[in-house]
């Protein structure tokens, strides 16, 4: 059977008044890819900033029920603590800029004051790139500013530097969004082969993206979790009648 | 019927030719006003530099950097003692007003909305429009008077005061432009929020911070009533931050009000010192601005 990293039971997220995700029960098992899809505004990003409780970055944010990672509950954990242990890639690049390469691949460690000696930091830094698939294209300009970088380098500059911190989740906010075909492709290629290692959750608008990737599938509709389910069987037999309407492009 | 359609044809054409040189020439004329008047806001401060400059250069000579004033009567002399004493009210000044004024900054920027952050701005505004004599007797009534006598560290606190608008206001503009997906990208490697701040925003921001540090810097080398009652001036070489101490402005005013010809001269020199190292931070500026600035 497999093993669960994530689990959430009657879980809820509120901005002020605004109740924005209503009961979501989920089981997310380990070294799997899950695409979180559903029309705009229907709560997936605030579902997966939950996780590492970027959400509480807004004010008035709160939640309710209960968010567990690997046995953990993540809401009487450290949020600093937590965030080492689950990345995250935004939607646009977002590479420190005032940092090289190199140093934007260790920051993870650098930032928090983790005291590595310079073995150590090269190896880090040359595993997570060659995870990331960047390593050939940058291996020899290391010390050169990250944002010189193509928008897709850039942003798989980020996974790099997410990687580099061996998180258990790493979350995609809509990873690819901002970025040409050929990016996409290559950072769909890259999801596929780090899910060997990594359990991958993303949010995407793009259901073409979450059929080629993930081997499982969320469909979120107003706030709640409407299915949950292997890929698939989400695309070609979805048990709710709103998945369908959605994946046939009904709505959304 | 054909000759008369052509005949009006080349009418409205002959119109619409005069109609377009009379708008180009309006076009001219107006670029001639604008650029003539920014040449004529440019001049007065040419005139200004070409004047303080012809009247100084003769004062200007190794001694007048290396010695120290001489008495009435005796020629040669110079304002050693003034430089040391702006460098150190400056650099006094700089110690206590950056942190604060950073500070300040980093907060406005950080939480807009709040209700300190309103009255913050307030007082802020308000500090930099009170004048700089007030400012003189306020730190005379609460440093000088309390301490004993005239100081350096007086001088500087009135001029720390003078400061912290510009940099609170550079600050708090320049953090404000940075993305909030850059403190994000912190945030989501597990980085506690003070060293966001520090180690991520602000370097991320230095290049603004510190040109509006510069600016204010150039902005009160040359104030001369706050240090009247604080710094007051001193005839000789002193170090002592706990002293009266000389300074670039207030030498000039006291030489420049004194009846003296040399002591004139002196005043020349000094104001021309003065206002080259004005331009001279005024250039730093830019090129820190342009050299280090951040691309995203």
């Amino acid at each position: 059977m497999e093993s669960t990293i994530l689990k959430t039971r009657n879980f809820n997220a509120f901005y002020g008044e605004n109740h924005v995700l209503k009961n979501i029960n989920i089981d997310i098992d380990k070294n799997s890819v899950w695409a979180i899809m559903g029309p705009s505004g229907c709560g997936k990003t605030t579902f997966i900033r939950c996780i590492n409780r970027m959400h509480e970055l807004t004010p008035n944010a709160h939640v309710q029920g209960s968010m567990q990672l690997a046995e953990e509950e993540v809401y009487e954990m450290n949020p600093v603590l937590l965030r080492r242990k689950v990345g995250m890639v935004f939607q646009r690049p977002n590479p420190f800029p005032t940092m090289s390469i190199y140093e934007n691949v260790i920051a993870g460690y650098s930032l928090n004051g983790i005291k590595l000696n310079r073995k150590e930091k090269d190896e880090i830094v040359e595993t997570s790139l060659q995870r990331a698939a960047l390593w050939n294209e940058v291996k020899d300009t290391l010390h050169k500013k990250g944002s010189f970088l193509s928008g897709g380098q850039q942003q798989r500059l980020c996974i790099a530097r997410a990687l580099s911190m061996n998180p258990e989740i790493l979350l995609l906010d809509e990873a690819t969004s901002a970025l040409d075909p050929i990016s996409t492709a290559k950072i769909e290629e890259l999801i596929y082969e780090l899910s060997t290692q990594f359990t991958i959750m993303m949010v995407t608008h793009n259901m073409q993206q979450a059929a080629r990737v993930s081997n499982k599938t969320a469909f979120f509709y107003l706030g709640e979790l409407i299915e949950a389910d292997a890929t698939k069987t989400i695309f070609t037999n979805p048990k709710n009648e709103k998945t369908q309407d959605y994946i046939r492009g009904h709505f959304g | 019927m054909k000759q008369q359609q052509i005949n009006k044809e080349s009418e409205t054409t002959g119109a619409m030719l005069r109609h377009i040189r009379i708008r180009n020439r309006k076009n001219y004329l107006f670029k001639a006003l604008i650029i003539g008047a920014t040449v004529m806001c440019t001049l007065p401060l040419l005139f200004i530099l070409f004047y303080i400059f012809r009247q100084g250069i003769t004062a200007i000579n190794w001694q007048f950097f290396t010695s120290l004033p001489k008495p009435v009567g005796e020629t040669g002399g110079g304002i050693s003692n003034a430089i040391v004493g702006s460098i150190l009210i400056l650099l006094l000044s700089c110690v206590m007003a950056i942190p604060f004024g950073v500070g300040i900054g980093i907060y406005l920027s950080e939480s807009p909305k709040s209700r300190l952050s309103y009255y913050g701005r307030l007082s802020v505004d308000v500090l930099q429009g009170i004048p700089s004599i007030v400012i003189g007797i306020i730190i005379y009534q609460w440093v000088v008077r309390p301490m004993g006598g005239f100081s350096a560290f007086s001088g500087s606190v009135a001029l720390a005061l003078m400061m912290l608008p510009s940099i609170v206001k550079s600050t708090e503009e320049t953090l404000k432009l940075l993305p909030e997906s850059l403190k994000e990208a912190s945030l989501a490697l597990g980085v506690p929020y003070y060293k966001t701040i520090m180690k991520v925003i602000v370097p991320t921001g230095l290049s603004g911070i510190l040109t509006g540090v510069i600016l204010s810097i150039s902005r009160v080398i040359g104030e001369t009533a706050p240090l009247l009652f604080t710094a007051f001036g001193n005839p000789f070489m002193s170090t002592d931050i706990f002293k009266p101490i000389s300074s670039l402005p207030l030498i000039i005013f006291n030489y420049a009000t004194s009846p003296y010809h040399d002591w004139h001269q002196l005043a020349w020199g000094a104001s021309l010192i003065l206002i080259v190292i004005i331009l001279i931070l005024n250039i730093i500026s830019k090129i820190v601005q342009r050299k280090w600035k951040v691309q995203f």
